[in-house]
């Protein structure tokens, strides 16, 4: 197998002024290499949605994208205050982000659901108190 | 339809023109939530929207939509537009209801 291709963002908490400026790096680091626009597409919603995320809920984190010529591999590690019940956070609609995030536009409950749509593989690791890590793939 | 065409059509008032005028749009797309904007809005898209802060500059890039047009007299703020310069991401602006700029796009599309 050839090495993975390792990029590593630090997401800040609360500075919504700057979400999305990982996942477009993504984006264009990808474009680069020539990787199919439609998986390109994927990865770059999938890690937004993920990105806003953690600047909403957790005090912002980590993520690791590794692409190998078969799969883009999406880390996000918080270290937020965990997810209470995962299957609930999945639904769509279902949100508890607060008021000043819905008037960005944001808080609709379809960012869990979304990174699913998007991605072939997603894992939710999650610990009240301690964070939560979500890894998703996009096959290439 | 190409956003150069859209551009020179003059139906729009202009915020910034961005890289790729050459696109063609594919349809327009109608959301100002943009949770369901990041999910749905189809590439190369004319977004129609009144929301004109920096994270719709973010998921119209991100979601590849070819152009944004501000409807009901939406405006960027100053650091959006500035984002949008540097991003390279073509911004129209209307006084037009939402549901009115987006007819006018699908009828240059479906004749």
């Amino acid at each position: 197998m050839t090495d993975a291709i390792v990029l590593k963002y630090e997401i800040s908490p609360d500075d919504f002024t700057r979400a999305g400026e990982a996942s477009s790096d993504v984006k264009g680091k990808l474009k680069q290499m020539r990787v199919a626009p439609e998986a390109i597409r994927k990865v770059a919603i999938a890690m937004y949605e993920g990105e806003i995320n953690m600047v909403i809920h957790a005090k912002g984190g980590e993520i690791t994208v590794e692409i190998t010529p078969e799969q883009i591999r999406m880390i996000l590690a918080d270290v937020g205050p965990g997810i209470p019940d995962v299957e609930l956070a999945m639904k769509a609609g279902y949100s508890t982000a607060p008021d000043e995030v819905r008037n960005l536009g944001f808080g609709a409950g379809m960012g869990l659901p979304n990174m699913k749509k998007y991605t072939d593989t997603m894992e939710i690791e999650t610990e009240l108190g301690v964070g939560t890590t979500i890894t998703m793939t996009v096959n290439l | 339809m190409t956003v150069k065409e859209l551009l020179d059509s003059g139906r729009f008032g202009v915020v910034n023109i961005g890289d790729r005028t050459e696109r063609e749009i594919t349809t327009p797309f109608c959301c100002d939530l943009l949770s369901i904007a990041m999910g749905r809005a189809p590439e190369g898209c004319a977004w129609v929207t009144v929301m004109g802060n920096m994270n719709t500059l973010a998921v119209a890039t991100l979601a590849d939509a070819a152009c944004i047009i501000l409807a009901e007299g939406a405006l960027l703020d100053e650091v959006a537009e500035k984002k949008a310069k540097d991003q390279e991401i073509t911004v129209l602006k209307t006084e037009e209801p939402i549901f009115d700029a987006a007819l006018w796009i699908y009828q240059q599309l479906h004749g």
